[in-house]
């Protein structure tokens, strides 16, 4: 399998606080890895590293076979990214986002206007092509962003707790499009803290204070931590953070 | 090189450059901020704001009610400047009308005016002003004092002395002493420096607020392309306000522009590309929309209409006053539009002011670049 994420004792302080420890892992092409860990576990500040934000202090980091360190540029133009602050412009459009995106990563018109109407077409938004983004319901929005951050193709898609706020009807739909997007090959980081939604998650890494407590299939964790679901190894490993809740 | 090319083919940022104008053009609010509020300001300062007193309430106190006081009160009356509202009869009456506030000045002649002005030259004539506004006290008294004069000079002429000095009191550039000579540029000032550093700050602190800003970090255009994208529609916009405001001046206030187009525009793409360092230097600090218009608001906006040479003469003021008054670069800019707008001179006398804002815009590019880049850590 090809390895499309790899760190190795990647590192991050602010002054003297380690928001991030150390941590190591991999990630396969195609996988659905979530990632987990309270607030302020360092699960955020992790994910901008990764997205080539903002340089580790130490350790080293590929993302989509680029050095996060030495390359971010061609970091950037490889992944796709989904925030929980709603990422769309409400004033606009909903074509007029996709093309706005889709030119930001520098796709063609061409390509632009034959993939928006396929895409469209798919979503079951035809009649919304010219309804601005403000005017549609919660869920369709964040389906929307999600099929603009994956829109150009990327190798690896980020999504920042990508379900806030959305009813567990709409969670389950929000999630059929991201299996559909790792069938194609795209990889799917995301953060959550639906316990449920983890359960979805091909690999599971859990933070606590900064480091990668736990790392596995959902299945071996519950065996390993004698639990009958993902929120109860999230609970035994989360009361022993030493970190308050910020 | 390769991030060079997409940048001049441009695809990536021309469609940011278009959801811009977008934003823009779809908040009808700012639209009316935009384009309605230049008009707005010149016809204010233009028509209501002067500093022009007209039909001020005169009382008179005439006890010698001769040739002369009659002559006197008569072109008082005349001119635009006075109605006479009140006859009064004793010098007690005097607090009395000014505490009713019925009137905002009074003239009170001296006995025996007419006589004694011909034979012992020594008549005496009082003017009362309320300086609770020294600005319009003073300005009554001189407008007073000059119909005065005048009658004096007549009587002058009159008498036939050989040698008399007349003096001949000529006003350059602003031969009538209209006010909007002196707004016009400070309005310029004004509606540049807020379009460019209030909006500018404003819609690059509504992305970290909604969010998208984030995601255009992540994404790969550069973050120096995401801030002259969103500059470039308020560029466009305050050179439009740019010919309104000239436009205006010319054809409304009859305020003619006196010197070189090209030299007026040269300096105004200076003073707007200092405005859009501000913009983004308060865009920096701030975290809401509310905390960057209040910034400008009160970084920017007060400090252009006090200590800018706009409202009040800065050589007027307190030595600390001004000197921070040269710190702030609409000061130069109105200045610099005084001298090639109004009196019409070549660009090199204004090389001065030219130099201070090139090195202010300078400064500020390099400050915010600097700033920006650490906030992006």
């Amino acid at each position: 399998m090809k390895i499309v994420i790899q760190t190795d004792g990647l590192t991050k302080q602010f002054g003297n606080f380690t928001a991030v420890d150390n941590i190591s892992f991999k990630v396969q092409k195609g996988e659905i890895f979530g990632f987990l860990g309270a607030n302020g576990a360092g699960k955020t500040t992790a994910m901008r590293m990764l997205c080539g934000l903002s340089l580790p202090t130490s350790g080293k980091g590929m993302v989509a076979g680029y050095d996060i360190e030495q390359e971010p540029e061609k970091v950037k133009r490889s992944i796709g990214y989904m925030s929980q602050k709603f990422s769309l412009y409400e004033d606009l459009k909903v074509w007029e986002n996709i093309r706005l995106f889709a030119g930001i990563y520098g796709m063609k018109s061409k390509d632009i206007a034959l993939k928006t109407d396929a895409l469209l077409k798919q979503l079951g938004f035809e009649s919304e092509r010219d309804s601005y983004v403000k005017s549609l319901p919660l869920g369709w929005k964040q389906k929307l962003a999600f099929s603009v951050a994956i829109f150009h193709e990327p190798k690896i898609v980020f999504l920042d707790e990508p379900t806030g706020g959305v009813d567990p009807a709409t969670r389950r739909q929000f999630w059929e499009l991201i299996y559909e997007a790792a069938d194609r090959g795209i990889t799917v980081f995301v953060t959550t803290h639906y316990m449920d939604e983890a359960e979805y998650c091909d690999r599971v890494s859990i933070m606590v204070d900064g480091r990668i407590d736990a790392l596995d299939t959902p299945k071996s964790l519950k065996n390993q931590f004698n639990a009958n679901n993902m929120d109860e190894v999230f609970h035994q490993l989360a009361r022993k953070a030493q970190r308050s809740d910020n | 090189m390769n991030l060079y090319q997409q940048f001049i083919r441009g695809s990536q940022f021309w469609a940011f450059v278009k959801k811009e104008f977008r934003h823009i053009m779809r908040d009808n609010r700012t639209v009316l901020i935009l384009l309605g509020m230049p008009i707005v300001e010149i016809i204010l300062f233009g028509f209501a704001i002067t500093t022009e007193v007209n039909n001020s309430k005169l009382a008179i106190l005439d006890p010698s009610n001769d040739k002369a006081t009659l002559h006197i009160v008569r072109e008082m009356e005349a001119s635009k400047y006075f109605n006479v509202v009140k006859i009064i009869h004793s010098t007690s009456e005097i607090a009395t009308v000014f505490n009713r506030g019925e009137v905002d000045m009074v003239i009170i002649f001296g006995n025996d005016f007419n006589e004694k002005l011909n034979h012992t030259g020594g008549a005496q004539i009082q003017l009362v002003a309320d300086a609770t506004n020294p600005n319009v006290a003073v300005t009554l008294n001189n407008y007073a004092s000059s119909i005065i004069l005048q009658y004096q000079m007549e009587l002058m002429m009159q008498q036939k002395v050989p040698y008399q000095i007349k003096p001949e009191i000529k006003l350059l550039y602003n031969p009538s002493m209209k006010s909007s000579f002196n707004f016009v540029p400070g309005v310029m000032g004004m509606i540049l420096m807020l379009i460019c550093a209030m909006m500018t700050s404003i819609s690059i602190v509504r992305e970290k607020e909604t969010g998208t800003m984030e995601v255009l970090l992540v994404s790969p255009m550069k973050p120096l392309n995401i801030i002259i994208a969103k500059a470039v529609p308020y560029l466009v916009l305050s050179f439009v306000n740019l010919v309104t405001i000239l436009l205006l001046s010319v054809f409304v206030l009859h305020v003619p522009v006196a010197g070189s187009i090209f030299s007026l525009t040269l300096v105004s793409i200076i003073f707007i590309l200092v405005s859009l360092c501000l913009g983004l230097l308060i865009s920096t600090i701030s975290d809401t929309q509310v905390a960057a218009m209040l910034i400008s608001g009160m970084a920017l906006m007060m400090p252009v209409m006090l200590l800018s040479g706009m409202m009040f003469p800065v050589e007027n003021m307190p030595k600390p006053l001004q000197v921070i008054s040269h710190l702030i670069p609409a000061k130069w800019y109105i200045m610099a539009v005084k001298k090639i707008m109004i009196e019409g001179l070549p660009l090199k006398y204004a090389l001065k002011e030219i130099g201070v804002l090139c090195l202010m815009a300078v400064v500020l590019i390099g400050i915010s670049l600097k700033k920006f880049k650490i906030r992006l850590e």
